[in-house]
Formats: C-alpha cells, sequence, structure tokens
C-alpha cells in the first residue's frame, strides 16, 4: 500500500504543468517578506529611520529667550542598539534578558549637537557628537532589534523563541502591544447627517502643527461654520468673504451652476445680506466678535484654525475657498440624493494608526517638553546676573539621570494611557500586556484593532460587517459581547501603509497634466468634463480624462517609479480622482490581470520555488501590487483565474461572460487569506454557520498549549502548558504558514458522536479514563511567586533566615535549603513557607549596624494553594529590580489531569465541560478494537450546524488511515487546499471504512453491538484555561469584613456565597422565614444590641454597672436585648451621624 | 354473553397445539435470534436474548442448557504469538465474551512502576511527566509471582521491582536519547538511602528486601526488564542527567491504565454475507468490484454466464460499500453470527494471551463462585 502511494506520489510531482498557475506559494513567501506582523514592524522602522529624523529636523534649534544669538542645533539624530548603562559602560542586551530581570528593552537615541558655549561673556561655537537624549524602547525584530535579521540558531542562542512574530515592547519585563488604533481618515471630507437629519461636512484637519476640526452643517437651509474657536455658528457666506471671495456670483459659480445648487445657497447668502456683511473686511469684523479668544485674530483662526491642513502662503486664501466650496457642493449633492452621503463604517474612509505613529506623536510631544524645560534652564541662568565663569548650552539638555523622554516614553507605554496636550490626545488603555495563554493567542493580539468609539454606545452600523472588509480585516475574528464588531484583526495578507513623500507626487501629478487650481477660475472648477484631482485631501487641480490620469499613474506604480502603496482611486459618482499616501491605509495584494488573464504564469511560480524570484520581484516586475479599499472600487477581482473565462472560446461565450471577463482587472492570491491568523486554525470554516468560528476564534486564544519555544525559560505570572501537544490531523494552509503545527494548542482525540451515559446532556463530554491515564489533556500549570527583599532609607535591610530544622514551624519549612529559598524539584504544600524572611521593625530611625534580633519581625511567605494537590517548585530566580533590591522570584507548578468540569472544545465553537470520566471497559469498541477517547452528544449537531467539525473528524479519519495530513484551508475546494468529502470518502472506504465515517459499534457494558452506526473518527480538542480546580470553592465559616461583620466575598478572600436579592425573594415566595433569617442574620452578621424602649434608640452594655446604659435618656430601666444584622446596626448609627434619627419601636412577640 | 362451551374452549386453549402451528421457532425468529443484520441505515437485531429462559415457552433447543453448551461450545485459535493472539469462540453469549473482554482491560493484573524516587532531573521533561512516562513502560515479568502491596505493607522482595535509571549525556556530544533499555533491575531491591534522623542505627533504603530477586528460579538466568528496549523516555541535552529509581508494583488495569496487561483486547462477530438473489453477469462483476475488502468472487456457471459468490465473509469489515449500491441493497445481507466472536488479543508482554486468556476464564470462575458462596 505504502508503494502505491508512493508511485502515487511521484505521478503527483511529475504531473503536467497546469494551465492556470497555483498562486497559493505567494502566500508564504508573502508572509516570508512581510511577516505577520510587518505592519507594527514596518511603521515603527518608518519611525526610527524617518519619523524621528523629521521631527528633530523640524525643531532642530533651540535659542534662548533672552539671548537669541545663544542657541542650539541639532545636526542628526539616530537610534542606537539596545543598551543599559551599567557603571558608565554600556552594555548590550537582549529582549530575553529583559523579560527576565524586569528591564526595559531600549536603546539610546543618540545626536549631534552644534552650540554655543561660553564663559565670561564670550561665545564660541563648538559640537558635540553621540549626546544621549533619552531611551527610545524597542520593537522586538524591528531594524534596531539584536533579533533583527538573526537565523534560528542564533534567535536560540540569545534565548528567543524562532516562531515569536515581534512586533512588541519589552517594558519593566512585561510585554506591552501597542494596540493598532482605528480612526477616521484624516483630511478627509466626510459627508453625515446628524440624529436631526442635518446634514453636514466634517473634516479633521491634521498638519504638523496643529490639529482641528471643522464642520460645516446645513441647519433650517442655511449653511454653517462650526468651530471650536468661535463662540457660536457662522453663516460659511461670511467666512467666504473674510477670506476674500467678497463676489457672490463667484460663491455659487464655484458651487455649481447647476440652479438647483444656487436654490440652496440662496438662503444662506440671504442671511449674509441681513447680517449686512458685503466686504472682507466687515465679514473679519463681525467674526470678531465671534472669537472665544482674544489672542488669536478671525484672520488667524482662518488661516490655522480653519481647515488647517489647506495651505495658506502669503495670504492667499484661494484654495481654501476652493475647498469650502467642494464641501458645499459635497453637502448640496448629499441633500439632493441621499446616496451622496459618506459611510463613516467604510473601511476606506478609515485608517489604521500603528506603533510607529503613536510612539512618533509622544515622541515628539516628549522633545518639544524637553526643549522647553532647556530653553527655561538657559534663560534661568542667563538671566542670573552674577554668572558663573562657564555656560555651556549642552548641559541644559536634561541630564542622563533624569531623562524626560525615556522616562515618559516608558511610562506612557506601561501604562497605556496617552496624555499628549498639544492635541489635546488623552486616551487610556492603547497599550496591553501581551497575553501568552497560547501562541496563537498572541498572535491573534498584535493583529488587533481596538476601536475608535466607546463600546457603550448601542449603534449596530460600526458593529455589522461591511463589505469593504473583505480581505482586509477578518470577517470571523472578533468578540462577544459589549466590544463585538468594534474590536477588528487583520486578514492575513493585509498590509498597512506607512507615510510616503508627497512632494514627487505632486510634480509627478502635474506633469500628467493635472491643472492647478491657482490658475482655475471659480466657475471652472466644477465643469462637467473634468474630474478634481485630490491628493491626501488637498485638491491639487482638475484633469479633463480622469481615467487616462489614472492609469497613467498605475504605470508608474507598477514600474516601480511611484511608491507601491500609493493608490488611484476614480471616483466617477463626485467626479474626482483620488490619489493617496498617506499612512494607515489599509491595502492587500492582488494579482494584476490584463482581460481576465493573469500576469502571473507557471514559469513565475517555477522561479519562485527555485528561489531566483522573490515577492519583491513579482512587485517589481509589475505581477502584483497593493491595492488599497478605495482603489479596489476600480478594480474587477475575480477569485480564480479560470472564473475569468479563458478557454471557454470553443463555446460560444456569453455576451456578459465576454464584459465580464474583458473587464476583469485583478485576481486574488488566494481566497482563504480573507481570513485571520486565529480564524485561519479552523479547518472547513465555510461549512459552519457564522457564529461558529466568531466563537472559536475567542476560545482558541484560551486554548492550553505550547507558548514558544523558549516557554520553559520564561518568568511569566501564569503559563498554561500542555504535556503531550499534538499537531491538527486536519490542518489548514494558514496552520502552516504561522506555525500552529510547531506550537499546537490541542490533541487529536478519537470522538464517538454518541449519546452515552446521560452524562453528556448540555454539551458535555464523556471522558474515557485510560485515555486520560494516558496522558491526554494532561496540563502544566506555573504560577509565579515573587518576594522582594527591600532595603529601607536608614539602611536596614530584610534579611532571610536559614531554616529552622526542630521546632514546632520546622515542617512548614522542610521545602527551605540552607539559604533561606525553596529548592527547585521539592513539592509544596499550602501554608509550607517558601520565605523565611524577617523585616526590620523600625525602618525610619537611625540603627546600630549589626542590628539586634530582637529588632526584627517575622514576616514568612506562606504558599496559598487548593489543599490536596500536590504542587511543585520550578525554577527559582534571583535578580535585582530597578531599585536594587533583590527580588526573588519562584515559578511554582502544578500538573493537572483533567478531572470532572474541565473544559474542552473543538475548533468549531463547540465548547464542553466533562460530564463524567468512565472506565475503558465501559466505552463502546469498534470492529477493529478501537475505543474513543471521548463521547460527544449528537444534540450539539443540529442547532449548531458545525458540518465543518463533521469534515474535519471525516478528514483526519480518512488521515489516520492513510497516514497523510489532509487539509481543510477555508475556501479551498476548488484551488485544492481543502480536500472533498468525496476524496476523503473514497480513502476511507479504501481503508474499510464505511464512506459515511459511521462505525459498527459494540456496547462495552452488554457485549452487544449498538442499534446504530457510530459517527466517530479523530477530531483536534483544545483544553481550555477554564478549570474546576481554580473555580471550586466552598466554605463553611471564616473570615469576615471589618466594617460590616459579614463575610468576605470571592474565592481569593475565601469568601462566602451571596444569598442575593432574588434568591431572597424565592425564600419570600416559598415562606421559609426561619431559612431567611438563618440566612440573613444568624449566618452572616448576628449582633445584640440594646434598645432602649423609652427613646427607641440603641444603648449599651455596661460591664461595671452589669447593666444596660441608655445614653440618650441616661438611665437603663427599660432596655430591651435583641439581635439585629451588624449592618443594620451600622445602618442607624450612620443615620444618626447625619442628623436622621432611627427609632425602633418594640413589641413583644 | 360467552356460553359454557366457549368458556372451556378459551380455558383450555394453547396454541402450540393447534395443528397448523409448527413446532418451536419460526425460521424468521430463528434467524432473528441468531443473526444480527447490518443494513444500510442501523444494525438491526443486535440484542440477544435478555435471560436464559427467554423460549422456554418453544420447549425446545433454544433454551439455554448446559448440555447444549457443552456440547456447542468450541475455541479455534487462528493465530498466536508471544504478543497478539486471535481465536474464535463460538456458541457463546455476548455478555460471557464481553466478560472476558472486560476482565482482560481491567481486573488483570500485571506489574507497572507506581513510585518512581528522582535523585536528579536536569532534563527538559519535568519530573512528573518523566514519572508518568516511565509508570506507563510494559514490562516483562509474571505478575503471578508477586503479591499485591497493601497501603501498611514494607516494600520487599514479594511485592516490588526496582529498576534503576542513570544517564548522563556527556558534554561537548550531541543530544541523546534516553530508551528503556537503561532501566536496569535491582534484584537487591533500593540503593537511595533513607534519610534517618539519628545516624547511629543501620541506614534504611525505601524497600526492605530479605532476599536478592535473583535467588528465585523464576529471575535466575532471565533478568526483569521492560517489555521493549526501544521506548523513549525522554531526551538529553548535552550535561543533563537524571537519575532515578522506579518501583513497580502490581495492580489491576481498573486502577490506572498502566495496570492493564492488555493493549486491548476486543472481539467481533462473525459476518456472514448472505446473497439474498443470485446476482449475476455484469451485476456479479461490479459487485466484486464495490467491495474493497474482496468478499466477493465470481463463479463461472458455463455458457459465460458468470455468478458473484462470497468467498471471503470474514475479510468484511462491515463497511456496508455494497448496500450503499442500489442494486445491491435488497440483494446483499451483511449478518453478524451472535455466538460467534472472533476475539483478539494484544498482550503488552507480561504474560502470553493465551495465559491472559485463561487466567481472565479463572478470575471469573472465582468471581462466579463468590456469588455461589455469597447466595448459600
Amino acid at each position: 500500500m505504502a508503494n502505491e502511494e508512493e508511485i502515487m506520489d511521484r505521478v503527483n510531482l511529475t504531473a503536467p504543468i497546469k494551465l492556470t498557475a497555483d498562486k497559493y506559494q505567494l502566500v508564504p513567501e508573502f508572509l516570508k517578506v512581510r511577516g505577520l506582523v510587518k505592519q507594527h514592524l514596518d511603521s515603527f522602522n518608518y519611525f526610527i529611520n524617518v519619523g524621528i529624523k523629521k521631527i528633530v529636523r523640524a525643531n532642530n534649534r533651540i535659542t534662548s529667550t533672552v539671548d537669541p544669538k545663544i542657541y542650539l542645533r541639532f545636526t542628526t539624530v539616530r537610534v542606537g542598539e539596545p543598551s543599559i548603562l551599567n557603571v558608565n559602560m554600556a552594555e548590550k542586551i537582549n529582549p530575553h534578558m529583559c523579560r527576565l530581570a524586569d528591564m526595559t528593552y531600549a536603546a539610546p537615541i543618540y545626536v549631534n549637537i552644534e552650540y554655543v558655549h561660553g564663559s565670561n561673556g564670550e561665545t564660541s561655537i563648538s559640537a558635540k557628537e553621540n549626546v544621549i537624549i533619552g531611551r527610545l524602547p524597542i520593537m522586538l525584530r524591528s531594524c534596531r532589534c539584536v533579533l533583527h535579521g538573526k537565523d534560528e540558531e542564533e534567535l536560540a542562542r540569545l534565548g528567543e523563541c524562532p516562531q515569536d512574530p515581534g512586533g512588541y515592547f519589552v517594558i519593566k519585563g512585561t510585554e506591552k502591544v501597542l494596540l493598532i488604533q482605528e480612526q477616521l481618515s484624516k483630511n478627509r471630507i466626510i459627508i453625515d447627517s446628524d440624529k436631526k437629519g442635518n446634514i453636514n461636512a466634517s473634516v479633521t484637519s491634521s498638519s504638523e502643527m496643529t490639529k482641528s476640526k471643522t464642520v460645516i452643517q446645513m441647519e433650517k437651509e442655511k449653511i454653517y461654520l462650526f468651530l471650536h474657536q468661535f463662540v457660536t455658528k457662522i453663516p460659511i457666506i461670511i467666512v467666504l468673504k473674510a477670506m476674500g471671495m467678497e463676489s457672490d456670483q463667484e460663491i455659487v459659480q464655484m458651487v455649481g451652476r447647476d440652479p438647483r445648487f444656487s436654490a440652496s445657497l440662496l438662503p444662506s447668502i440671504e442671511e449674509c445680506v441681513s447680517e449686512g456683511v458685503y466686504t472682507q473686511s466687515q465679514a473679519l469684523n463681525y467674526l470678531e466678535a465671534k472669537v472665544k479668544q482674544t489672542s488669536y485674530g478671525p484672520r488667524d483662526i482662518l488661516r490655522d484654525v480653519f481647515l488647517a491642513h489647506v495651505p495658506v502662503r502669503d495670504n492667499n486664501f484661494r484654495q481654501k475657498c476652493f475647498y469650502v466650496g467642494v464641501m458645499l457642493r459635497r453637502m448640496i449633492e448629499a441633500m439632493l440624493n441621499k446616496d451622496a452621503m459618506d459611510d463613516k463604517d467604510y473601511v476606506g474612509n478609515k485608517r489604521l494608526e500603528l506603533s510607529g505613529q503613536l510612539i512618533s506623536l509622544l515622541f515628539e510631544d516628549l522633545f518639544k517638553t524637553m526643549i522647553s524645560e532647556a530653553i527655561k534652564k538657559v534663560d534661568g541662568i542667563l538671566q542670573k546676573t552674577a554668572r558663573s565663569s562657564r555656560f555651556d548650552f549642552s548641559q541644559c539638555l536634561t541630564g542622563e539621570k533624569h531623562h524626560s523622554i525615556s522616562f515618559g516614553l516608558e511610562r506612557t507605554l506601561s501604562t497605556g494611557n496617552f496624555d499628549i496636550k498639544r492635541f489635546r490626545m488623552h486616551r487610556k488603555g492603547m497599550t496591553q500586556v501581551l497575553t501568552r495563554l497560547s501562541y496563537i493567542g498572541s498572535l491573534g493580539f498584535i493583529t488587533k484593532i481596538s476601536p475608535q468609539f466607546e463600546k457603550s454606545r448601542k449603534v449596530s452600523g460600526p458593529r455589522s460587517l461591511q463589505p469593504s472588509q473583505w480581505g482586509m480585516l477578518c470577517p470571523c475574528d472578533t468578540p462577544e459581547g459589549e466590544s463585538c464588531g468594534l474590536v477588528k484583526n487583520l486578514a492575513l495578507m493585509t498590509h498597512v501603509t506607512t507615510d510616503e513623500e508627497e512632494g514627487p507626487l505632486v510634480a509627478m501629478c502635474y506633469k500628467l497634466g493635472v491643472t492647478d487650481l491657482e490658475v482655475l477660475s471659480a466657475e471652472e472648477l466644477h465643469t462637467p468634463d473634468s474630474f478634481l484631482v485630490i491628493l491626501n485631501g488637498l485638491i491639487l487641480g482638475k484633469h479633463r480624462r480622469p481615467q487616462y490620469f489614472a492609469n497613467s499613474l498605475r504605470r508608474l506604480r507598477r514600474g516601480g517609479k511611484i511608491g507601491e502603496f500609493v493608490s488611484v482611486f476614480v471616483n466617477e459618482k463626485q467626479h474626482c480622482v483620488y490619489v493617496a499616501s498617506d499612512g494607515g491605509r489599509v491595502c492587500r495584494p492582488l494579482v494584476i490581470a490584463d482581460k481576465g488573464v493573469s500576469r502571473v504564469k507557471q514559469h513565475h511560480m517555477m522561479e519562485l520555488q527555485g528561489g531566483i524570484r522573490t515577492f519583491d520581484d513579482f512587485i517589481r516586475d509589475g505581477l502584483i501590487e497593493y491595492l488599497d479599499v478605495n482603489e479596489e472600487n476600480n478594480a474587477l477581482i475575480a477569485l480564480y483565474e479560470s472564473e475569468a473565462p479563458t478557454k471557454i472560446t470553443e463555446m460560444a461565450e456569453t455576451a456578459e461572460a465576454k464584459s465580464l471577463r474583458e473587464n476583469t482587472t485583478h485576481i486574488e492570491i488566494e481566497p482563504f487569506t480573507i481570513l485571520g491568523v486565529v480564524a485561519g486554525l479552523i479547518p472547513y470554516p465555510h461549512h459552519n454557520q457564522s457564529p461558529r468560528n466568531t466563537y472559536q476564534c475567542a476560545m482558541g486564544k484560551q486554548a492550553m498549549g505550547n507558548i514558544a519555544f523558549n516557554q520553559l525559560n520564561r518568568m511569566d505570572t501564569l503559563l498554561y502548558l500542555l504535556v503531550y501537544p499534538q499537531r491538527p490531523l486536519l490542518t489548514t494552509r494558514t496552520i502552516e504558514l504561522v506555525g500552529y503545527d510547531k506550537l499546537g494548542a490541542g490533541q487529536n482525540a478519537t470522538v464517538a458522536v454518541m449519546s452515552n451515559t446521560g452524562y453528556d446532556i448540555e454539551d458535555a463530554i464523556v471522558m474515557n479514563k485510560s485515555s486520560l491515564d494516558r496522558g491526554f489533556g494532561r496540563c502544566i500549570v506555573m504560577k509565579k511567586l515573587v518576594a522582594t527583599c527591600q532595603k529601607y532609607e536608614n539602611n536596614t535591610v530584610d534579611r532571610i533566615l536559614k531554616p529552622e530544622r526542630t521546632g514546632p514551624d520546622a515542617e512548614k519549612m522542610q521545602i527551605l535549603d540552607d539559604d533561606g529559598f525553596a529548592s527547585p524539584g521539592e513539592i509544596i504544600r499550602p501554608k509550607d513557607i517558601y520565605i523565611n524572611k524577617e523585616v526590620p521593625m523600625n525602618t525610619r530611625d537611625k540603627m546600630p549596624s549589626p542590628l539586634p534580633d530582637s529588632q526584627y519581625r517575622s514576616a514568612r511567605e506562606y504558599f496559598k494553594g487548593p489543599e490536596g494537590e500536590t504542587q511543585v517548585v520550578d525554577r527559582v530566580a534571583l535578580c535585582s529590580d530597578k531599585n536594587g533590591h533583590l527580588c526573588i522570584k519562584y515559578i511554582i507548578r502544578h500538573t493537572r489531569r483533567p478531572e470532572l468540569g474541565d473544559k474542552f472544545s473543538s475548533r468549531h465553537g463547540q465548547k464542553g465541560v466533562c460530564g463524567t470520566i468512565v472506565q475503558q471497559e465501559d466505552f463502546p469498541f469498534s470492529e477493529r478494537g478501537i475505543c474513543p477517547d471521548l463521547i460527544m452528544n449528537p444534540h450539539g449537531f443540529p442547532s449548531r450546524m458545525t458540518v465543518g467539525k463533521m469534515i474535519e473528524l471525516l478528514g483526519s479519519k480518512a488521515g489516520v488511515s492513510c497516514g497523510k495530513f489532509h487539509y481543510g484551508s477555508a475556501f479551498g475546494e476548488p484551488s485544492g487546499h481543502a480536500d472533498t468529502v468525496e476524496n476523503i470518502s473514497a480513502t476511507l472506504v479504501k481503508h474499510g471504512f464505511s464512506y459515511s465515517g459511521k462505525d459498527f459499534l459494540y456496547s462495552g457494558l452488554s457485549g452487544e453491538p449498538l442499534q446504530s452506526y457510530i459517527f466517530m473518527g479523530p477530531i483536534y480538542y483544545q483544553k481550555l484555561k477554564h478549570m474546576v480546580l481554580d473555580k471550586m470553592h466552598a466554605r463553611g465559616s471564616g473570615p469576615r469584613l471589618m466594617m460590616t461583620r459579614q463575610p468576605t466575598e470571592g474565592k481569593s478572600k475565601n469568601g462566602g456565597l451571596r444569598v442575593g436579592e432574588m434568591e431572597r425573594d424565592c425564600l419570600i415566595a416559598y415562606g421559609a422565614s426561619m431559612l431567611i433569617h438563618e440566612r440573613l442574620m444568624l449566618s452572616s452578621d448576628p449582633f445584640e444590641v440594646q434598645v432602649c424602649r423609652d427613646c427607641g434608640l440603641l444603648g449599651y452594655y455596661n460591664y461595671k454597672l452589669k447593666r444596660a446604659v441608655c445614653s440618650t435618656c441616661k438611665d437603663g430601666d427599660n432596655i430591651a436585648t435583641m439581635k439585629l444584622p451588624y449592618a443594620c446596626k451600622l445602618l442607624f448609627q450612620e443615620l444618626q451621624s447625619m442628623n436622621v434619627v432611627p427609632r425602633l419601636k418594640l413589641t413583644e412577640a | 354473553m360467552p356460553t359454557q362451551e366457549e368458556k372451556t374452549f378459551a380455558k383450555n386453549f394453547d396454541i402450540n397445539k393447534l395443528s397448523d402451528v409448527p413446532e418451536g421457532l419460526t425460521p424468521q425468529r430463528k434467524l432473528k435470534q441468531s443473526r444480527g443484520v447490518s443494513k444500510n441505515d442501523a444494525p438491526v437485531h443486535t440484542q440477544g436474548d435478555i435471560y436464559s429462559g427467554a423460549y422456554v415457552m418453544g420447549m425446545d433447543e433454544n433454551h439455554v442448557k448446559l448440555e447444549n453448551f457443552n456440547e456447542n461450545f468450541k475455541v479455534d485459535v487462528i493465530s498466536c504469538t508471544e504478543t497478539d493472539m486471535e481465536f474464535d469462540m463460538i456458541g457463546i453469549d455476548a455478555a460471557l465474551a464481553n466478560a472476558f473482554r472486560r476482565i482482560l482491560i481491567a481486573e488483570l493484573p500485571s506489574m507497572a512502576i507506581e513510585k518512581v524516587f528522582i535523585a536528579n532531573n536536569t532534563s527538559v521533561i519535568i519530573d512528573e511527566v518523566l514519572a508518568h512516562r516511565i509508570g506507563l513502560i510494559p514490562i516483562a515479568v509474571d505478575p503471578r509471582l508477586f503479591e499485591y502491596l497493601s497501603e501498611h505493607d514494607q516494600p520487599n522482595e514479594k511485592n516490588t521491582i526496582v529498576f534503576k535509571l542513570h544517564v548522563k549525556c556527556p558534554k561537548g556530544g550531541s543530544r541523546m536519547n534516553v530508551l528503556t533499555n537503561e532501566l536496569k533491575w535491582l534484584p537487591n531491591g533500593s540503593e537511595f538511602l533513607k534519610e534517618s534522623g539519628d545516624s547511629t542505627s543501620k541506614p534504611k533504603t525505601y524497600t526492605s528486601f530479605n532476599q536478592s530477586q535473583d535467588s528465585f528460579p523464576e529471575f535466575a538466568d532471565n533478568p526483569i526488564a521492560p517489555t521493549h528496549p526501544d521506548i523513549l523516555i525522554a531526551k538529553l541535552s548535552p550535561g543533563q542527567e537524571i537519575e532515578l529509581e522506579a518501583h513497580a508494583v502490581k495492580g489491576i488495569g481498573k486502577t490506572h491504565a498502566k495496570w492493564s496487561p492488555v493493549g486491548t483486547a476486543w472481539y467481533r462477530m462473525l459476518p456472514e454475507v448472505v446473497l439474498l438473489e443470485e446476482v449475476e453477469d455484469e451485476h456479479a462483476e461490479r459487485l466484486v468490484k464495490v467491495c474493497p475488502q474482496n468478499v466477493f468472487d465470481i463463479e463461472d456457471m458455463g455458457n459465460g454466464k458468470k455468478r458473484a459468490t462470497v468467498a471471503q465473509p470474514r475479510k468484511c469489515t462491515l463497511c456496508r460499500e455494497c448496500e450503499r449500491d442500489d442494486d445491491f441493497v435488497h440483494r446483499v445481507d451483511l449478518r453478524s453470527v451472535k455466538n460467534h466472536f472472533i476475539f483478539k488479543i494484544e498482550s503488552t508482554g507480561s504474560l502470553p494471551p493465551d495465559v491472559l486468556f485463561t487466567e481472565a476464564v479463572k478470575i471469573l470462575e472465582a468471581k462466579c463462585e463468590t456469588v455461589i458462596a455469597e447466595l448459600s
């Protein structure tokens, strides 16, 4: 049989070359070039190589305000290699070191400076090189990272996992990810309507200097400008007049000659007349009165704030007027025709802000703060009349010790709170700790996009799946619940652009025949036969042959003359050609087709396989290009080349098919790339009901398995590992591409779909005890314990004592070595002492240097854990934390076998708990002696409709019988990346199974055959992190809260279980009054009080007099003793403290 | 109102005494009783007789009698090697066959490593996992020579087998695999010394052997070792070391699968493929082709006619390919003979499979005796 297959393989290899090239190989090639998290790396590299230089160049000169001759100039800036300063010696560091020693993985920022320095009034200019102005946290695997360009072996030597994608930072030992932020695109006109149905056009302008939001809104047929700097709304005609467009005719011409446009403008013009504003100066005067702050004049506001991204040169406002004209036209168009409204949720109107951009914002802010501090310092020195002899500007840059830049960067990245005053940006939760629950979980984390909206808004629009997300954002991977649809994930082949230089593009556009705006009259702006050309939101001019213009630009791009990520989009509706080169656009590669014929041919693919061709060559040769969401609208993309028919010539091609073929411009590389990394794990996702795939995306991140190759060298606070992880029998191409087959999180379990024992209702699964004995689902949980040995101000130090070998505590200290630390490999039980520490009693005052023993108090660390479990000290690490204190870290390891209630799930969103564990002999067995590992109830299928799971079972079964991994990539059947059910069935039949995958089973209990065939075969099962052992909790009596004397809450505090109001309601309805009394008072907080029957207030029992006393009535004659909940007594007293008198009226019961 | 005559008739009525009622069970009933049929959608008639007196009314051979059993019961050994055995057990009920299977899996004792004393383990495999892996190694030793170690017993030569594993991967070399052949039997018991409070007394080890195990005649020239010498226990990098002692004790598969003396033991009922109609010519050829297990064959009937025959029914895996074909659904019957069990035992090596089976019979016997003793 094996021989036969060998021959089959050989046949496969020598098979004739298919006519349409198998473009799949491009995907791994793409990922090899770009990596899974390339968007982060690209963005960060752009910042390091370009962005930081731009920022420094823009602010390169610091001049003293006191004496303008005294200055400091930054000539160059560069980021060095990651290192730390260790006793004035730069020591190179690597990320793993930082993780273990709680350091920040950062590199110094060097600047070369030229500055004035002088002594005694004489000044001279000198230069300094490589001055460190701060430390920049370095993204792992970026171009400054030591891991950059290293091969597997070198990475292993550095303690790094070769599968780890990088793209995150190590801040104080924790791995932090700067989440991708989704935003509405900047500098673009967005036409929208508010709740009242008023149409508005808004532009969020962002230039290097300022950020502003301009809104033009139509209210009661009149058009107004809303700008933060003005107190009220301003009629837009007045604004236009203030900018020098005094003629009403010109305004109307500019908007459009169509009488409907002028009719819509009429009320606004009339309002302007009624305000008596006719000239520019009148308009400016009108505006003067409306300005909020007096420091800014209306002209300044119009120049710098109003549409801030449109440049005003020499007070020439013409470009801005035209911009307003375009805005007005689009608004009126939208009013006349609702289709012209922009969709805020359209992906083309969105930009993704990546870590590089965010860090650059932060750095710019910190850099400017540093400069202003330096100026302050210099001014301070210069203002002093009696100056010290030497003056050195370079000293005024904040010294090495307290770098405001490094401190600010580190703090922002570790807290995730971005506070940028200049842009009034206050955002929280921008960074998150990289979850290392599973390898796929951390991958998914890095591709996560956090939303612009707050989660509480109850709107469906932004949450729903947009057609424009196709291929860019994963349609499956989104969380459930409040942030459903808002948090998204990137698809496999998505690329996010970085900023590109505009200058050459502008020149190129003019060369291609764009008429400059400056030479146009208002009338000419909107002539029907011409299209406006808009580059990154700026109107360049107009062009008479938009299609020709777009095609030439595209040809230039394919030829590599302009950047590969420049997008050209002809908008026929708006009569505009949009050219974009800004950062944050999502785009993806597509194969270019000429009239439906792919440019990528088989010989190209052969070259790729031979290693002569790389992915970049494909782009350079114009075979593949990147399209962004907007440009996709100008393309007709076929899924497969055959779909764009090429060979139907022999048959009469219908006219429709022909035009379809003729118009096809692009062909997808592989359809499964529309899914993201996490959804890519699901076999046959296209056969599942869609929410099931979404559920699996959430669960795949909780699955236990391998985290990384260096998982045992890491010191994570919590680590879940599987003892025997396996790779899935039914794989997908994505699994191979992302390396899930190397770091799997699950096991292939033989599943019988049947009802057994009855303990499998409601998705529970029945497990085979012998399978568990043999290691199925066994997992390791590692927890970190940290203790520090502090040093105090008065030079006293915590001390660690030798363990007591005799005496009452000796038993608890058995695990301690003579050095006072628990030794690795020791079994640690609850209440064991793992550090025998003592703390000095007095840490403030000066103490004698060898502190006497009496001055210490014991501060032993006791181990807390579940009773009756044996956990083991896995590792002990000693390091010094950043304050120089000795830090002792323990990793406690616990190996667990599955037990009743542990949670498992397949890869199809079908989770279930272990309902019961059954002996193997009681399990059914098949004709060939196969006994399932677990039994799943068939009721899981009809309502969930996870057909993919059934195909997975079939495919895995065929896989184990023929010894070959089967594939189930999404939409992979036509391209051969998913095996069809027919083929799988044929394999099954060949190996003696039923084609349907159903086996003839014998009952293990009676020994007779079961009365139906059972669908049985392997399915990849994940063990989820939710385990009974971590959640199981019960208490009798235990700790109580200090204030209310009620039992504490929560498992960690050994708290009680609350009888809540609903439970209480049930008891009331049932009439179980004694039970309520017992639960709510006796078992909670009973308290005996003395109540004065005269005044109704609480008294007290005087133990000296041996009688109860009422302090209000000053006697104790008529006092009753009763029981109250302590919380009730507390309430009375609190009320009394607020001058409310609660009086109790008692009657005999 | 029924007449007196009618009443007496009703009283004396016995259907079996009617002249046109055949004696015994009908052929259909007999077939239903003795054969399960694997239909296309589900198997039918799978259930056996619920109790021994099921057909006592029939007054005939169907009634389970000891003589019948003695007469008809037959065991055919098909193949038997050191580890695997296949035999036919004919003339027995599913309940009994299953009892043997269950006993083989769960109740037959064997020796397996239960305690692992780790002196040093610097490998990547953590202690618990290493111990678990070592526990699952099958040991080739006759469990009948040993006693169970109960809770209060001292481990001694009669209930414990001690193995030693001490491997060190030399520095500067390449990685090495630790295989089961590194497990060395210590016939004199544990070599690890127990820590004791006073140093004056004789050092104690973790076992108290009175006598070396290799002085037992059974082990004198047949040292105890794992069944397979080449099971991977761990992998070591240069400089890593494992030093441990493993104590094997007697136990049964019910407590932990490692004590199960069989890899698995199972049976299947003898398949019986019946052609209900003649299948001829091209149909016959199709039928032969349709079966992936080559159950059918073609018989030449002369004058160019061909007929399908059932050549190797035993090869049938009940894949039901023949029934999937519309032409053959009603022509082929896949039956299983309910009292004919093809029994297979895969021993892990402690005892040969035939011995295991006789041991299983002995256990069942003992159980029956307990029941009888308890009842009387």
